[in-house]
């Protein structure tokens, strides 16, 4: 499977230096590596969960225990998602880190993924949530910790939206 | 069985738990009893108060969690009984006040209603200990219980679709969010 081992290491040790210590995720193919290291991390606690949308209430529980978090989804994830981050994130003001794989984008062969690709974007924008792309590996560490940081201060959601280029390997 | 009288048996041993309620006439009652500041009232995102239960029993070991979710909440979010099922955190109590209705927006009836088993739905999901009751002195019983206890329990309370004439309380949402947090992080010094 082309998925790259190496940007994922570099994204897992990036969330582990700004302290992440619980990491919420739904499988997806882009994130199997991130997802294993996860599991086999005993200073993290990973919940594989049902739906998307579960996570916006882990990471809120493992805020008010002070406990720094990140989501790991796929768009579609993001999608499924949105009632949670705008009824329970925005009117709460807690803090997300949203690491979403951007499927559906430039170079998508799988057709089913194309639609969310689309509209990724525009709801992000509309939604008034931050986000960034992670697309080369020399940005990885910076971006993430950024977007760690911002996500703290502002106690809002925000994203970062894990590219082909940076994830998938042929 | 009523809620209220059934929050009211348990109101004491909730002092020294993190609690967590859904909106709407859980919050109202609860509150109505006597805000303390390990009380977090989601006031909305229907169906997220126990996957919230779930990262605070999960982030917090030694600290007991109780939950206050309803039929209508639960069954927006199912999937969170097969997530708390396969973490299955000792420190939690679930418990689902099943009044058969979405009393807060209209009293429409949900699917409780209709034969949906919710102890049955808990109990293949993978809850490990999951009871019904419709006495208050059985609720007041299981719930210390399993506070007591040391096993995830989701507790079906069947109450009866009745609240209190308002559901908004004198608490803004943020300010209730950060007390909140606050009296958590007070119980780490």
């Amino acid at each position: 499977m082309p998925v790259s081992l190496t940007s994922s290491k570099v994204i897992f040790d990036a969330l582990k230096q700004c302290d992440v210590r619980l990491l919420s995720a739904l499988p997806e193919t882009w994130l199997v590596h991130l997802i294993r290291m996860a599991d086999e991390d005993p200073e993290v606690i990973l919940i594989r969960l049902a739906k998307e949308e579960e996570g916006v209430g882990i990471s809120a529980g493992a805020h008010f225990a002070g406990v720094k978090s990140a989501m790991l989804m796929q768009n579609h994830g993001f999608l499924a998602s949105i009632n949670g981050i705008v009824s329970f994130a925005h009117l709460y003001k807690i803090p997300l880190l949203m690491l979403i794989s951007y499927r559906g984008s430039f170079g998508e062969r799988d057709p089913w993924q194309t639609q969310g690709g689309n509209v990724t974007e525009a709801l992000l924008r509309a939604m008034a949530i931050p986000y960034s792309f992670l697309d080369r590996i020399e940005n990885v560490e910076r971006r993430i910790r950024q977007a760690q940081t911002l996500a703290e201060s502002s106690l809002q959601p925000v994203a970062l939206l894990l590219t082909r280029d940076l994830m998938w390997e042929e | 069985m009523l809620r209220l009288d059934c929050l009211r048996a348990v109101y004491s041993k909730l002092e020294n738990c993190l609690v967590v309620t859904i909106m709407g006439a859980t919050a109202a009652e609860l509150h109505s009893l006597g805000h303390r500041s390990n009380f977090f009232y989601l006031q909305h995102a229907m169906g997220l108060a126990s996957s919230t239960g779930l990262g605070l029993a999960l982030s917090l070991r030694d600290q007991k969690i109780v939950v206050f979710d309803g039929d209508g909440s639960l069954l927006m979010n199912l999937g969170s009984l097969s997530t708390m099922a396969r973490y299955r955190p000792g420190n939690l109590v679930h418990v689902v006040f099943d009044n058969e209705s979405l009393l807060s927006v209209g009293g429409f009836p949900t699917a409780t209603s209709t034969g949906t088993d919710l102890e049955g739905v808990a109990r293949a999901a993978g809850i490990p200990t999951v009871l019904t009751v419709r006495t208050v002195e059985d609720f007041s019983t299981t719930v210390r219980d399993a506070l007591d206890g040391t096993q995830l329990t989701t507790v079906i309370a069947k109450v009866e679709p009745t609240g209190p004439a308002g559901y908004v309380i004198d608490l803004s949402l943020v300010e209730n969010r950060f007390q909140f947090r606050r009296y958590i992080q007070s119980l780490k010094r």
